[in-house]
């Protein structure tokens, strides 16, 4: 009989990259978000034009060589006012989403640990979630007035209700299981257990949570600028050139179909990641619902 | 069965006071002073004094709070800053093409999405399922208004037969209404189809494995029966209760999709308000909303109760 040779074990990158190949719409979903975000952040490069240069001789031209996406009303380039808005855009959505899954998830974990914390906290995650997120989002800007923070916050706000409830509905099953009262009856405290041993638990579904909200909130801030109450207008957004084009639409329909489309690709592309994500971390939550 | 429906409202009602103390919080976060938020810009120093002693400013903050909630649950929402009638007056002359444009986009999403998820859960991993899928992907990431202006520049500047633009009340001129509202019913469905399609899906999904599906199937069922008469009506309750929560999704998509269409219903009122400053407005449309969204939601709750002799609380 001939000796079984074990397999080598794999590198972690081969490992990897198998993962990837073993979802492909984990693949196609970095791929092309990847391809967004180097766009974004070398926009400067890839579309010479500056954003923001008002040229009033070449208004309202049709897409060509030379201006992918056409010139708006004031003649910019809106190729390049869409990259540049991606900048941005992909920020805020970043940043959104980072801030509600770290928020919730810290406030979902005291909630899940203590009786009387759980009944007033989801008290008053019950009250955010009947206000609809869009319609928060657009109060607290109003209110506060339209920069980065508020605009981040408006949003994580929005969202930290749905990261609240899921962490602790994980909190809530883990806490049972014997490897969890085994560190409970060894006397570790109640932050330790929570932190070492219940909150890797929770990593999984966070993953594929916070790549959802990430698209969510782009969508958002695309919403608030496009009703004009989202960053100043000078600032080139994904939301903002959109509402740009409203005006003249009807003449220049590329000024709302390619920023439409390019927004629209890479939420896309969040969105394909965020559910091969989900099939491949959590094949339990494969068929269960995305809760929008 | 009494006592069932009598304990949903009672857990209603603390969600209600949540939303309106969180209003009571956010505008009281807003930089400056509530009455001049509440004022406007334009207001002479007898009006903000007037708003003043209203909201009892001088007083302490437990009593402001108390005073406000009293005024908001007799509906007394105060008056507009700028038209200064009542709020609560402005927002019911808006609301029947608000109601309309909902009513239509979920008629449309049930009659679509439903039978498309159950026919991809039928199909499991077939290429029906995929394209389902697929689509209900694309749906979750094209903002409502670039769908709108899609429609658009398709249907409407071709072709002549959809406006693209106002509101005709189906019940002064249905013909008219219904070209008026196809094109925002379809904008204003196609995230929620999105989400009940993918919901409708995995419900049929789970309910295909059971026993009585088996049964039914052994009873010798043709086979579209199984699938329609008695798998769908069992995976109904988590498609009805999606439908109740994305009742959010569908009034963020009435604000966007009024706002495009320029239909003259609560979301147009909505970004009015919020353009102009006129807080009053804007303080009881969030209000206005979220009571609508509980009382749906309570409603699919009672129903539940009336209908499926399993749940029992």
């Amino acid at each position: 009989m001939t000796a079984i040779t074990p397999p080598a074990p794999p590198s972690r990158l081969l490992a990897a990259a198998h993962a990837v190949h073993r979802n492909r719409a984990v693949a196609i979903g970095a791929v092309l978000l990847l391809a967004v975000v180097l766009l974004s952040l070398f926009a400067a490069s890839v579309a010479s034009a500056d954003p923001g240069q008002i040229r009033p001789r070449l208004r309202l031209r049709a897409p060509d060589w030379a201006y992918p996406f056409g010139t708006d009303a004031l003649g910019r380039d809106i190729f390049a006012r869409v990259l540049h808005g991606g900048q941005v855009s992909l920020l805020v959505g970043l940043l959104s989403a980072a801030a509600a899954t770290l928020v919730g998830t810290l406030v979902g974990l005291v909630a899940g640990s203590s009786r009387l914390l759980d009944a007033i906290v989801m008290r008053a995650v019950d009250g955010l979630m009947a206000i609809p997120s869009l319609l928060l989002a657009i109060a607290i800007v109003a209110l506060v007035g339209p920069n980065l923070f508020s605009i981040v916050a408006a949003i994580a706000i929005s969202e930290v209700p749905r990261v609240v409830r899921l962490v602790r509905g994980v909190v809530l099953t883990v806490r049972e299981e014997p490897y969890v009262r085994a560190a409970e009856g060894l006397g570790i405290p109640t932050p330790l257990v929570l932190l070492r041993h219940i909150l890797p638990s929770c990593i999984a579904p966070l993953v594929v949570q916070t790549t959802h909200m990430f698209a969510a909130s782009i969508l958002i801030e695309a919403a608030l600028g496009f009703l004009g109450v989202g960053f100043p207008p000078e600032l080139p957004t994904w939301g903002n050139v959109l509402a740009e084009g409203r005006a003249v639409f009807q003449r220049a329909p590329w000024t709302i179909v390619f920023p439409g489309l390019f927004l629209g690709l890479s939420v896309l592309a969040v969105n394909i990641l965020g559910d091969g994500l989900r099939d491949r971390l959590d094949p339990r939550l494969a068929r269960t619902a995305k809760a929008a | 069965m009494g006592y069932l429906i009598l304990k949903r409202i009672a857990a209603a009602v603390p969600v209600m006071l949540v939303v309106a103390t969180i209003v009571f919080i956010l505008l009281r976060l807003s930089p400056g002073d509530p009455a001049m938020v509440l004022a406007g810009d334009m207001a002479s120093p007898q009006e903000v004094a007037q708003i003043r002693a209203r909201l009892g400013l001088d007083r302490p903050l437990p009593v402001q709070y108390a005073t406000w909630l009293g005024d908001m649950a007799r509906g007394d929402f105060g008056v507009s800053i700028l038209s200064k009638r009542p709020v609560l007056e402005l927002i019911l002359a808006r609301l029947e093409p608000t109601f309309v444009l909902a009513f239509c986009a979920i008629v449309l999403t049930v009659l679509l999405a439903v039978p498309l998820g159950a026919t991809a859960a039928w199909y499991h991993n077939s290429w029906i399922d995929r394209a389902v899928m697929a689509a209900s992907v694309l749906g979750f990431s094209i903002p409502a208004f670039v769908i709108g202006y899609l429609l658009i520049l398709g249907l409407s500047m071709s072709l002549d037969i959809f406006p693209s633009q106002g509101y005709v009340s189906p019940f002064a001129d249905p013909l008219g209404a219904a070209r008026h509202l196809a094109l925002p019913s379809l904008t204003l469905s196609v995230v929620f189809m999105a989400l009940i399609a993918r919901v409708t899906r995995s419900s049929v999904l789970d309910v295909l494995g059971e026993d009585f599906v088996r049964t039914a199937r052994a009873k010798g069922n043709v086979e579209r029966r199984v699938l329609w008469r008695h798998a769908l009506p069992n995976a109904a309750i988590p498609i009805i209760t999606v439908i109740g929560v994305g009742i959010a999704l569908l009034i963020s998509g009435v604000v966007v999709t009024e706002s495009v269409f320029n239909i003259p219903g609560v979301g147009l009122l909505t970004i009015d308000a919020i353009l102009a400053r006129d807080y009053p407005i804007v303080q009881g449309l969030i209000l206005f909303f979220a009571l609508v969204f509980v009382a749906v939601n309570l409603l699919i709750d009672i129903v539940y109760v009336l209908v499926d002799p399993r749940i029992r609380y």
